[in-house]
């Protein structure tokens, strides 16, 4: 760090000590905050987030079709036919770039001999995109996607349609089950990159605060749950 | 940007002229309000949520500097940087360096409420730099050289029609030459507009939300998507929050977003919350090499420990603002800087000084309707009413409303004489007819009643009267 910038965080860091008539903190104050860190604390339990798995797929799938995606749920061997209906459905190209992940390379595409899938990440010229999720939360039917070398950013944003396959073991309560999961999986400190979490298509209420979908991200969201 | 906030009474005068702005605001009720007012009754624990949203920020401001260290140290340690900045113009400097370090002849920009505070725009410009505003609402205020009207919603001033024009104005040079009155054609059409530029920016610079220092991210919430294009496809990252965004933990992010969203548009959950961590990882096929955030001060540590302090719990969702009588009546702009609204009343005092915004904590009925939906509950009111009182001790209060509340308090205190002249005031309104139970015009005070209408005093005498005649 050079010099000014030292300077910059000093003069901030003691400008809010000074306000709060301390220095830094000590003791037990500091022992709690830490804890905090270490241990965080629920909030307020919300009811509609602590239901039994069957529930909480039930709500996921109802609270993904509210915001407008479109929900299919099947058996795994079905999950590839499924995707190819859905996009002859939409009169969408069969061609789509897929994430490469060993747990969507497990689905049986090549069953489908219509359908051409390019593995990567998404360009500005895709139309479909194919994804699978780190979780899915049944409180309001967000998908979560948790990036890395099996699950690029970009196929989650620029594709105009974007295909989600999810399992229903993946499918938590509320937003504190994702963040255990997430910390199980990577460690408590180490997040991925980015963590999108998505619900349905892109939207904006910006012209007369009336919502329109496909403002910047995909206009049609297409989740395939699979049965387990 | 340069505040007009010391013109607020010529500015309130124009917006309730504007028919413009007067249908838009009338769309305020039944949009965002109604939606919120929906969206709390469908979820049972939504009030323990806000107490909780409450006691998260407090602790939050409590240790302030703890929590920003420990992000800092979770942001160094995933290879990403933190610049301090203790002033606008320090982090002015921070960001444009960053961009120029980059060799950035386009910066892809996401709203941000911090960015406009210190006027990026203008410096970077000044650089050489062009900045894209890639939020709809921004894109559409930018193309217009106007500020935001709203801190969600920075194009709410706007009609449809009024959108339509601008976009045939700007876009006809690129081959869209058609005046488009659909909403959902407007919005296909900036999406193309603004797809290349995101894909030739390079840098995203976007605010955040919330920065998290158990794991040193910082999270944005947004509906359209322009946030996460910002931090993915350019190469560099640039997050600019001010101090008071620090939060503990992921858990604490749960409780406010369970609030945030609702207060604000009235959805469950916002279409894109996303939480960015560092750089680009190795095996990453995406995302920015270079990962920045610049936090801001700008007089905010100064209103820790004040009586003030309460507003630092903000989480901007502009329910207070949605809810406003009086923003619902002027809009956004009158407000002359930044943050409009009950916020603003109450911020840009603090920001930019209370010689310069001292109207603002004065343009409130104190309905209270800002502090009964917000999602922090901060008490608004009276946060308004400490800045009206230090606007009087410091004799900033115009001479005719010092004189009149020098007039009032000498009559409040001689009850005898306050009801005599209550009496005769009474009676003589009631010369002026009272069968609409309002006067729409009153001698000597036009101005007063033009926009507005003067309730008529009830029939049965004055207040005072009436006890009097229920006791006996």
């Amino acid at each position: 760090m050079s010099d000014a910038s030292t300077t910059a965080r000093a003069q901030i860091l003691n400008g809010i000590r000074r306000s709060l008539r301390r220095g830094e903190i000590s003791g037990e104050q500091r022992q709690a905050a830490e804890a905090r860190l270490a241990q965080p604390p629920l909030g307020p339990s919300v009811a509609r987030a602590q239901l039994a798995q069957p529930e909480k797929v039930a709500l996921f799938c109802q609270w993904a079709e509210t915001n407008n995606a479109t929900v299919a749920r099947v058996a795994a061997p079905d999950v590839a036919a499924e995707v190819v209906s859905f996009l002859a459905r939409n009169n969408l190209p069969a061609e789509a770039a897929i994430a490469p992940s060993p747990l969507l390379a497990g689905y049986d595409w090549n069953s489908q001999k219509m359908l051409s899938l390019r593995q990567g990440r998404g360009e500005g010229s895709d139309q479909v995109s194919i994804t699978g999720a780190f979780a899915g939360i049944a409180e309001t039917g967000t998908l979560v996607m948790a990036s890395g070398p099996d699950h690029p950013v970009t196929l989650n944003l620029l594709p105009d349609t974007h295909i989600v396959v999810i399992r229903e073991s993946d499918i938590v309560g509320g937003y504190e089950d994702v963040w255990t999961r997430l910390r199980a999986r990577y460690g408590k400190d180490r997040m991925p990159r980015t963590i999108n979490t998505i619900t349905g298509p892109s939207r904006t209420g910006d012209i007369e605060q009336a919502m329109e979908l496909g403002a910047h991200g995909p206009r049609r969201m297409h989740i395939v749950v699979v049965r387990e | 940007m340069e505040s007009t906030a010391r013109d607020f009474n010529d500015n309130v005068d124009h917006a309730l002229a504007d028919p413009n702005l007067q249908d838009s605001l009338a769309k305020l009720k039944v949009g965002f309000s109604e939606r919120r007012r929906q969206a709390a009754e469908r979820l049972p624990e939504f009030e323990a949520l806000r107490d909780r949203a409450r006691d998260i920020k407090n602790h939050a401001l409590a240790n302030l500097d703890f929590y920003l260290e420990e992000f800092e140290r979770k942001v160094l340690a995933l290879g990403g940087h933190v610049h301090w900045a203790p002033t606008a113009a320090d982090a002015r400097r921070i960001i444009g360096e960053l961009c120029q370090s980059m060799g950035a002849r386009t910066v892809a920009k996401s709203k941000s409420m911090v960015a406009e505070e210190i006027a990026l725009n203008e410096h970077l410009e000044e650089l050489g730099i062009a900045p894209i505003e890639t939020d709809l609402g921004e894109y559409i205020i930018q193309l217009r050289h106007e500020p935001p009207s709203h801190i969600i919603a920075p194009a709410v001033h706007l009609t449809k029609d009024q959108v339509a024009d601008t976009f045939l104005e700007h876009h006809a040079k690129l081959g869209f030459t058609k005046r488009l009155t659909e909403r959902n054609d407007l919005v296909a059409e900036a999406r193309h507009v603004l797809r290349q530029k995101f894909l030739d920016a390079d840098v995203g610079l976007t605010g955040a939300n919330f920065l998290v220092a158990e794991t040193g991210s910082s999270m944005l919430v947004t509906n359209e998507g322009n946030a996460d294009l910002s931090n993915t496809l350019p190469r560099m990252h640039i997050v600019l929050a001010s101090i008071e965004k620090v939060i503990p933990t992921l858990e604490d992010a749960a409780v406010l977003l369970r609030v945030l969203a609702r207060s604000a548009t009235g959805q469950e959950s916002s279409a894109y919350t996303t939480l960015n961590t560092g750089p680009k990882r190795p095996g990453d096929l995406d995302g920015p090499e270079h990962y920045h955030v610049v936090i801001l001060d700008n007089g905010r540590s100064a209103v820790l420990g004040t009586e003030m302090q309460e507003i630092l719990r903000c989480i901007r969702c502009g329910a207070c603002m949605n809810h406003c009588p009086v923003y619902g009546a002027i809009g956004g702009h009158a407000y002359g800087w930044v943050y409009p609204g009950p916020l603003g009343a109450v911020l840009t005092p603090q920001l930019i000084g209370v010689e310069e915004a001292g109207n603002l904590p004065n343009a409130s009925t104190f309905c209270g309707r800002c502090e009964s939906v917000c999602p922090v509950r901060i008490p608004l009111p009276k946060l308004m009413r400490h800045w009206r009182e230090r606007e009087f001790e410091r004799h900033l209060t115009p001479t005719a409303v010092r004189q009149g509340l020098a007039l009032w308090s000498f009559v409040a205190r001689r009850p005898q004489l306050y009801r005599r002249l209550t009496g005769v005031a009474n009676r003589v309104l009631a010369l002026f007819g009272r069968a609409e139970g309002r006067y729409h015009a009153l001698p000597l005070a036009g101005g007063w009643t033009r926009f507005r209408d003067l309730p008529a005093p009830q029939a049965g005498g004055t207040f005072h009267a009436q006890w009097k005649k229920r006791r006996s």
